[in-house]
This record gives C-alpha cells, structure tokens and sequence, in this order.
C-alpha cells in the first residue's frame, strides 16, 4: 500500500466536507430560526463557496482567516445584533480553521502515515461521535447557569437576556436564596445532616471493609451483598421501608433519623473504594508492625490507615454528596422540620417554578466540581502512592 | 431553696391562670400547605400573627399535593406528624370518609362573625364536610397571551376549541375534571344537563371525542405553576390553571397575560385535622384554626393572593394588595364582574365517577 504523502487537498474535496460542517451547523441556526432544512442548504452551500475558494489561497491563510473571522461578525451584528456578533466571531473562527485545516492536509500530518483515507474518516468521525454525546450530556448543566441571572420570575430566556442587555440580568434569585428563611433553614439542615452522615458512613464502612478484605473471615461474599444492597434496591424501597420501620421506633422525624438514614445510604460507597484501595496493601506491613510490638489499634492507625486514606476520603465526598443530593428518603423519613435543599428544590420546582432553584443549582453544581476535583487529586496521589509502595 | 422554686411556680401559675387553656397546648404546630405564593399568603395573614401572639412555632410542610396518601401512611404507622392540613374540598371528603380526619363541631371550634352570626352560617353550604373548615374560595379558568390571540381577545370557553381563530398549543390539566365539562358544554350541552349527559357512556365519548379534536395541540399539565411558566415562554396560547398563579403572574411579574373568567370551575380549599392527634397537639389545632378562619384573617390573606374569602362576612373587608396597592376585589373569582358565567362543579357526582373517568380518560390520553 503507497503511503499518503502530506500535501495540498483538492477544492472540491475541501468543498464538499465544509459543505458537510456547514450544513451541521447550518441544521442548528435555521432550526432555531424556522426552517431547518434552509438552513442545512445556505450553511452547506456557504461552506462549499469558501472551501473552493480558499484551497487556491493557502499561502495566504493568516489574512484570510481573520478577514473571514471579521466578516462572520459583521454578518451576524448586521442581522441580529450583539449575541449574533458573538456567534460569528465562534462561526468565522471555525470556518477558516477548518476549511485550512483541511486543505493544507493539517489534520493528516500527526497520524500514521500507512492510514487509508476510510480509517482517517473513522478516525475523525469517533472524536465528534465523542463531542456531541458530551455536549448532550453537558448542555441541561449548562443552560441552568445563564438562566439563574434571570431578572424574571420564570425558567425563560428573556428578550432582554438573549440581547445582552444588563437590564434583563440580576443576582435577585441569588438574593433570594440567601435571605428567604425557607432556602435558609434548609441549606443548614443539609450542613447538618451531609458531614454527620458522612462521618457515620466513613466509620462504619471503613470498619467493615477492612473487616470483610481479611481471608478468615466466613459469608464475605454475602455480607458484602447485604451490605451494598442500599445502592443497588431502588430508592423508593428502601425509603418506604424505612419510614415504617423509624416510625415504629422513633426515628421518623427526628434529626438522627435522617442521618442514619444517609449513612446507610453512603456506606455501600465507602466500602466500595476502601475495599479498592484495600487490595493495594501489603499486609507484611500489618505483621511488620506486630513484630514490632504495635498492637492492633496502633497498627491500624499509624501504618494501615495513613496507606488507605485516599480511598477512605474519596468514599466519604461520595457518602456526603450523596446525602448532600438525596431527595426521596428524606422526604419519607424527615419531617417539615428536618426540610433539607433538594426537598426544598424539589416542592419550589412542582409547586412555584421559581428561578430561586436555579440558582441554587449552579451553587450545588459549583460544590459537586470542588469536590470531584478533590476526588481526582486524591485519587493521583493514591495512584502515586500505590507505585511506589513494594509489591 | 425549694421554697424560692415553689413561690416561682406559684407565681408563674398566677400569671398564667388568665390563658389557663394554654398550659395544655402543644407549642408546635406542622402546617401543611401546597407551597409557592398561597403559602407564603397564609405565612402573612395567619402563621406571622399567631406566632407573634402565642410564641407557638409554626413549621410549613408544603406537602399538600400527596396529602391523602401521606395522611394514610402516617395512620398506618401510627406516626401522625401533620398537626392542621390545607387540602381541597373533595380530598377533605375522601380523607373525612375513611376516617383519616377528625369531625369538626363547626360552631364550637370557630369564631362567630363580628355581628355573631354564628361560623356554620357565615360560611354557609361551604361546609361540604364535617371535618372540613372552609378557607378559600378558588377557581380553575383559563389565561391567555394577549399578544399571541390577535385582534380579538378570546371572551368564551370554547376558544380552548377553536383551533381556527386561536392556533397554537393550549395547556390543559391532566385530569377528567373540568375538561370534560368544557368539552361537552362547547360541543352545546346546556349548563344545567352537564352531569346528566356525561353520566351517560355516549356523553363520556362525546366530550372525549371533542377533546380529541385539540388533543395533539394540547399540554398537559399537573402543577398549578407549570401553565403561567407555559405562558411566560409563548409556548401555548392558552392554559388553564387556578386563578391566584394567573394573577400573580400578570400582577406581580408584569406577563403579556389576560384573564378569561368564562366558564370557571369554582372549587374550595380548607382545613382539616388528621385524626389520631394527641390531646395537647389537638388543642392547639383548634386554637389555630378558631384563630386563622375569623373574618378579619380571612379578608387579610386576600391582601397578598387573588383568592375570595370563604366567609360571608369577610368579603367587605377585602382590601387592597399589600405591596402592589390595586384593589382585590375585582381579581377575586367571586367578583359579580368575574362570575357572570361560572361552572360549577358537582362535587358528589365527581365523587361516584371519579375512579370511573380517570381510567376512561387515561386509556384515551394513551391512544
């Protein structure tokens, strides 16, 4: 098979795959402006234009991209203002890239040569299979954000917010959050409730990881079953379940029945990535300490734990996030009094649809990134650790 | 030492001998309520005042909408943790019948109006229940964009139908009631035969046959805040919800909305008292609700929602919206402006056919 040699692409093949991008994105603005198909035709036809055009022109490619770029924003301020302008600075940025991109044959020059042209298509095709499922999965994240600065009382993009116009923004539903009394108590039920929760299941899970990774220990498979079964049961069982039986002793209502709750919730996570981590320790460690004269408490916690506690603090941000976004169990067993942020999030969105939830989830949205962020330093470091740890 | 802890007793129990009843109330109560602008109207006119004058707190549980199945869950466990709940008339029915609420004495508990017509008279046949103390009066009727419907305004019912003058989507709630009426009243069944036609298994295909004509133009809502949300977004021309979530849309947010009061579907919203209280939470329930639904409490709360007293001798004191300042009174579904053609419904009837038409309507939402 002849190697691909990288050098300049034909017009009309660079005309016809911009014709394809462009008639993609095309799909989108003539969709949001009427007629979908009209749009997939001038975007296709718009990009074919330049993608012709601009392969006989590749030695001039700086000036031509910023001349398009330009154009693209005088285009899109000409019609529909500023929010089109800032479209077409995306659009015009993309286009010239693109069209050049392909035309110089950029986009073969990093893989392997002895590629036919059917696996550089796969190739390419993969990374925007890729793209767009991540987009559709990022986008509801998204929207919210934008939507929480909404100087009105609905879920709407605003005339006045698609203009980019000050007056159709405000931090009021922000505002909001922190000064109503029923945001406020249930933001501190949460505070109280999350990191209590927490330590029960980092406690408890911990234990019984480190109890059921020991060789001796007889039914490990079904008491790890048992123990794990709150993660697997659907919610509303188990919250059932619970109701009746907390009612019977006591617990519906009370704060330490909804931390209790949560921490059987959180446990099966704490077990899970302890367990992991578990499976990295040397044990010679544990024995090493014994013939030292360490007793079993001192052991664990001057050799066993300092080792285990990445996987032990990544389990507890799980066992508090779950907590901190739990909505069904705490509806059952709580009380009005024990009203945490999703229950509250939860009747303001069936009962008001006030944008005050919005802003609210752009703050919890905010938190879950620290916290995963947290998650994936610690689980480098473990991973670190791990490596330089014998055996 | 304990003589100075006696005389302190002592001295307390002076004190306290003039609101004796009060040493044996509960100094909690759980309201429940559905949340949104109608609790925060009922937070204003009654929990504020009773707070400030008793020291009771007052927790609010907006738990409403699932209050029946709650209610039963709560028996069942022998866990009842709702002290006073706000439901719907029909839903006070069903919870009165299986037992689930306790019976009122309607004279004993609530106070007379101010020229001492007793409670059971001022709030009159608004007394559907015995265990069920009247709050409001609400209606269910239709909002419509002002700036979608053209040059005319709808002014009938039956341009929910009318898919000519008025196209576009229409927000309708999922549920036979109401829908069925406008149905079968736009399709020329006179007021007065409604019920009778749609007792019958040809009246049933008759009104679903004429929803069927706006069904693929219809959404379907289940909460009050989803159609003024549907309205603010253009996405229908049309929806109907309850009356206060159109007002306060229009009134306080400022929306493109107008009022369309033919045909509305009056309905009552209230109280009642889950049975199995102790005797101290009981206690004060009643205090709480002799104290809520007293004619000046009453007139208050529709200072801050566009929903009409329930007794008689409140509606002249209704006054003006306590931040806007315009006048209520012509916003209230009871307003004799607002009332010219009013729907209403029959609430026996719906009682012995519900389960019924649920099922029909739900096999035809499926088709």
């Amino acid at each position: 098979m002849a190697l691909t040699p990288v050098e300049n692409q034909t017009p009309g093949f660079v005309a016809a795959v911009a014709a394809g991008s462009g008639a993609f994105f095309g799909l989108f603005i003539g969709t949001s402006q009427g007629s979908g198909p009209m749009g997939m035709l001038i975007g296709a036809v718009l990009m074919a234009l330049l993608g012709f055009a601009f392969t006989m022109m590749t030695n001039k490619e700086n000036q031509i991209r910023w001349a398009l770029a330009a154009a693209f924003v005088v285009a899109g301020f000409a019609t529909a203002g500023l929010p089109a302008a800032v479209l077409g600075v995306f659009f015009g940025w993309f286009a010239g890239w693109f069209i050049f991109w392909l035309a110089t044959s950029r986009y073969r020059a990093h893989l392997a040569p002895y590629l036919t042209a059917g696996q550089v298509l796969w190739y390419y095709t993969f990374r925007v299979i890729c793209g767009v499922i991540f987009v559709f999965l990022i986008t509801p994240i998204l929207v919210v954000m934008p939507l929480s600065f909404n100087s009105q009382d609905f879920f709407t993009f605003t005339p006045e917010m698609l203009r980019f116009d000050p007056a159709g923004f405000s931090l009021k539903h922000y505002q909001d959050f922190f000064s109503n009394q029923d945001w406020q108590n249930a933001l501190w039920n949460s505070v109280k409730i999350a990191p209590m929760a927490t330590l029960l299941s980092v406690t408890f899970g911990t234990l019984a990881a480190i109890g059921l990774s020991q060789p001796h220990v007889p039914f490990r498979r079904a008491i790890m079953a048992v123990l794990i079964s709150p993660m697997i049961v659907p919610l509303i069982i188990s919250a059932a379940g619970m109701y009746f039986f907390y009612s019977r002793i006591g617990l519906q209502g009370t704060y330490m029945g909804v931390v209790m709750a949560h921490a059987v919730l959180g446990i099966p996570f704490v077990i899970i990535t302890v367990t992991a981590t578990l499976v990295g320790f040397d044990r010679s460690l544990t024995r090493a300490a014994a013939n030292m004269g360490a007793g079993p408490v001192t052991t664990f916690f001057r050799v066993q734990m300092p080792l285990i506690l990445p996987g032990v603090i990544s389990g507890g941000l799980f066992a508090f996030i779950t907590s901190f976004d739990e909505v069904v169990v705490v509806l059952f067993v709580g009380s009005a009094g024990q009203k945490t942020l999703p229950w509250q999030m939860f009747i303001g969105l069936r009962e008001q649809i006030s944008p005050t939830i919005l802003a609210v989830a752009t703050i919890l949205v905010g938190i879950s990134v620290l916290l995963l962020a947290t998650l994936e330093l610690l689980r480098r470091r473990s991973e670190r650790l791990r490596g330089m740890s014998p055996g | 030492m304990k003589l100075t802890k006696l005389s302190a007793l002592v001295a307390s129990t002076a004190l306290c001998a003039p609101m004796a009843m009060a040493e044996d109330m509960a100094n909690e109560l759980t309201i429940v309520s559905w949340g949104g602008s109608y609790s925060a109207s009922q937070k204003n006119a009654y929990h504020d005042p009773y707070t400030a004058e008793t020291g009771v707190k007052i927790i609010n549980d907006e738990s409403s909408a699932e209050a029946v199945a709650k209610i039963r869950a709560m028996n069942e466990a022998g866990n009842v943790t709702w002290d006073v709940v706000d439901v719907v008339a029909s839903d006070a029915m069903r919870l009165c019948d299986e037992g689930l609420a306790d019976e009122i004495d309607h004279d004993e508990v609530l106070a007379a109006a101010p020229d001492g017509t007793p409670a059971s008279e001022d709030f009159g046949n608004l007394i559907v229940s015995e265990c069920f103390v009247p709050q409001i009066v609400y209606s269910t009727t239709f909002g419509y964009r002002t700036d979608l419907v053209g040059d005319t305004a709808p002014t009938s019912v039956c341009a929910i139908f009318d898919l000519d003058a008025y196209p576009g989507k229409r927000s309708l709630q999922k549920r036979p009631i109401d829908n069925m009426e406008w149905a079968l009243y736009c399709d020329g069944v006179a007021k007065e035969d409604l019920y009778d036609v749609l007792s019958t298994k040809e009246g049933v295909a008759r009104g679903l046959a004429k929803l069927d004509t706006i069904k693929d133009q219809v959404v379907w809502w289940t909460a009050g805040a989803e159609t003024p949300q549907l309205l603010a977004d253009g996405e229908v021309v049309m929806g109907s919800t309850f009356n206060g979530r159109l007002f306060s849309a229009i009134a306080e947010q400022d929306q493109p909305i107008g009022m369309l009061w033919d045909m509305q579907s009056f309905d009552l919203d209230g109280w009642i008292i889950p049975a199995g209280l102790s005797p101290e939470r009981k206690a004060r329930a009643l205090h709480y609700l002799n104290y809520a639904t007293d004619t000046q409490r009453l007139a208050d709360q529709a200072k801050y929602i566009s929903y009409g007293p329930a007794r008689a001798s409140s509606a002249p004191l209704v006054g003006k919206h306590a931040e806007l300042g315009i006048d209520m009174a012509p916003h209230m579904p009871t307003d004799p402006a607002n009332a010219t053609n009013v729907h209403t419904y029959d609430y026996e009837w719906w009682a012995d056919n519900r389960d019924d038409l649920d099922a029909k309507f739900q096999a035809w939402l499926a088709k």
